[in-house]
């Protein structure tokens, strides 16, 4: 635990450009890793793309080039654990198992969908793989997940509460009370900011004093870890020390994960950021940063990795992309009943 | 067979509490005040030191967090009854209650449903003011996916609360501090399905319909019994359930009775009051109602402190028998 509050280097898109440190990780799961972070980004460019075509019609908030931090907390996880999101949560239920038909069915508002086609994009539920859901209400599902980790103290489990959030999320009061409820109560649940710099198209510099937000943990006494969000295994590293703490019965911890999304706040566009500009210089080096090269680089490096196996696996998943979305988009819509029948758990007679 | 047992609306409350916490192990209890009669008066006593300070759970002064923990752990497959001993400090908990709770079971598509009574108390009057007095339950019964109950008897009192907390659905429960020592004799406990309560008859008549809510049924039903020296026979009809609000009770008593006073402790704009006329409004004939219905709600205005406008903002059992006089004249 750092009690450096500047990010200094994490937060300049120049730096941390060369293959991640693999040294002491074990290569089966650096592989799994990989075809996770590259299912993932596949399938957001996908939608990226579909999104452009007029062929989704609600907003998508995708999460291209941040896909190292699901896919590095999701493998320290299980399935009795409590996962929850906010409105850039596809890779975290990806990253979870979930299938990528039941989400392309969801964000086209579809029956077989993950919410039944009630959600979208941006309610995404898969309760049965432990993402208990995700909401777009900045901060929404924070206390939530403080509450479903107390209930597995309660309970005796060593299961535990996982909330992801973006930076601007810690600028709301829910957020700093979850934290001293959390710390109070001992509850195991893992805070996981995915600080891109940016909440919607304001840079953090213009929104807080300091980037890095763990200083809201070490002034609620939480244990934290500051790290490249796009090195998978740094990722990975920190949130199974955290995890392990909550597990054992020694409460909250706090993860914060500098990256960045090649895309604006929301939908395909990436020159323009919810109407302002941005740098494409950053940018191109943000895109230099990319949590998918630099693993493929270090896993070449090491000769655990070849073009030839990144060409098999790209088109495995392009094939299942290809597939589900085709399944997809021709499954029924809800029925009208669903409108009133999915408001109370008994439906109501009037 | 257990005898009845003669209990307070504040002791009704307990006996709910220790039921739930007795037969459910899911069941928890997390909120402010919780370890003080100062904040709950004598519907909580001891919870604390019979269920564990870790079951019975006083917290931070964070309404959102412990609001949210609640609908979270709900989620979990807990039964969690979250209190907040002034209505007016559990808007900080909004997000929680009409974003989150309300809304989740419909976003995602009906899989998973938060299974959490919010108690809220009204605690008003005493020169406490505008930000300790008010009742809110119209605000909550226009939210759908809440289900609002109002317990006006010490019946309800413990069987609502019972039933609310074994509801799958998230659950508003509003009592109110002036019916805390209203007593009665109840039989043993017996768990009642939320989903199929609805407005009850619970004084029969034919003259005039009184439809309350609350506080305010104890009103009707004090007004009935002035009317009653003066042989004027009103039909008290307390609405219990507010969200979902099923009118049939009512627009029935109506139909029969030609007369319609409804008497609400909320605001008038916009306020249950309304609901309940034009939801009768649309069901009996044109011409059922021999006079237009009447309201009594509080003045569109935020409660007062001193005694004096006190005493001017409320209604009381007076301002009800006249209301009816005016229907009967």
């Amino acid at each position: 635990m750092g009690q450096c509050f500047d990010l200094m280097n994490l937060a300049d898109p120049t730096k941390y450009h060369e293959p991640i440190d693999i040294q002491n990780a074990n290569s089966d799961v650096l592989i799994v890793q990989l075809r996770m972070m590259l299912t993932i980004r596949m399938v957001e460019q996908h939608l990226a793309s579909m999104r452009k075509d007029g062929l989704i019609g609600g907003p998508v908030h995708l999460g291209v080039g941040q896909e190292a931090v699901a896919v590095g907390v999701s493998t320290c996880l299980r399935n009795t654990d409590r996962v929850f999101g906010g409105h850039r949560a596809h890779s975290q239920v990806l990253a979870l198992g979930s299938s990528i038909y039941a989400l392309f069915a969801e964000v086209l508002g579809k029956e077989t969908g993950l919410s039944k086609g009630m959600g979208g994009s941006m309610h995404l539920w898969d309760q049965p793989r432990g993402f208990y859901g995700s909401v777009p209400i900045v901060a929404g599902t924070i206390p939530l997940a403080v509450g479903a980790g107390l209930a597995a103290k309660m309970s005796g489990t060593d299961d535990i509460g996982v909330t992801y959030f973006g930076d601007g999320a810690v600028e709301e009061g829910a957020t700093q009370e979850s934290l001293n409820l959390a710390r109070t109560q001992n509850v195991p649940v893992l805070f996981v900011v995915e600080n891109n710099l940016f909440a919607s198209h304001m840079h953090i510099r213009l929104r807080q004093p300091k980037a890095a937000t763990a200083r809201f943990a070490a002034a609620h006494d939480i244990p934290f870890e500051i790290v490249d969000g796009n090195d998978v295994v740094a990722v990975h590293k920190a949130a199974e020390k955290l995890v392990g703490n909550a597990r054992s019965g020694r409460g909250p911890g706090f993860l914060e994960a500098i990256t960045s999304r090649w895309y604006g706040h929301v939908d395909w566009r990436d020159d323009i950021d919810v109407g302002v500009n941005r740098s494409i210089e950053d940018l191109e080096n943000w895109r230099r940063r990319d949590p998918v090269s630099r693993l493929k680089a270090s896993l070449e490096r090491l000769g655990l990795w070849s073009a030839a196996d990144q060409d098999r696996i790209a088109e495995e998943i392009r094939r299942e992309i290809f597939s589900s979305w085709k399944r997809a988009m021709s499954d029924p819509y809800p029925n009208a009943d669903a409108l009133l029948d999915r408001v109370y758990a008994t439906p109501v007679g009037r | 067979m257990r005898t009845s047992v003669k209990y307070s609306y504040g002791t009704a409350m307990l006996a709910a509490f220790e039921y739930l916490l007795e037969k459910y192990p899911e069941v928890f209890v997390i909120g402010q005040g919780l370890w003080s009669p100062w904040y709950v008066g004598n519907s909580m006593t001891d919870l604390d030191k019979k269920f564990g300070a870790n079951r019975v759970i006083d917290t931070p002064i964070s309404e959102l967090a412990c609001t949210g923990a609640a609908v979270g752990a709900s989620l979990a497959g807990m039964k969690p009854i979250v209190v907040h001993p002034r209505i007016d400090f559990m808007l900080y908990a909004m997000d929680a209650v009409v974003n989150q709770a309300a809304k989740w079971s419909h976003m995602v598509g009906g899989q998973s449903n938060p299974s959490v009574t919010i108690r809220a108390i009204i605690n008003r009057g005493g020169e406490q003011g505008a930000q300790h007095s008010q009742a809110l339950h119209a605000w909550f019964a226009h939210i759908p996916g809440l289900r609002v109950v109002m317990p006006a008897t010490v019946a309800d009192a413990r069987d609502l609360l019972i039933a609310s907390v074994l509801c799958k659905d998230p659950v508003i429960f509003i009592d109110d501090r002036w019916l805390y020592d209203l007593t009665d004799d109840l039989p043993p406990v017996q768990d009642l399905d939320l989903a199929v309560q609805q407005p009850k008859c619970i004084a029969a008549g034919g003259d005039l319909t009184i439809v309350s809510a609350g506080f305010s049924t104890q009103l009707a039903l004090d007004a009935r019994a002035e009317l009653l020296k003066r042989d004027v026979h009103a039909e008290v009809i307390d609405v219990r359930i507010l969200n979902p609000y099923r009118p049939a009770v009512v627009a029935a008593s109506v139909q029969k009775t030609g007369r319609l006073l409804v008497v609400d402790g909320g605001w008038r704009t916009c306020g249950f009051a309304s609901e309940v006329i034009a939801s009768v409004a649309e069901r009996i004939p044109v011409g059922a109602m021999h006079k237009p219905p009447l309201r009594i709600t509080l003045p569109d205005a935020p409660a007062p402190t001193s005694r004096f406008l006190e005493k001017a903002y409320y209604p009381s059992t007076e301002t009800v028998v006249s209301a009816a006089w005016k229907l009967l004249e």
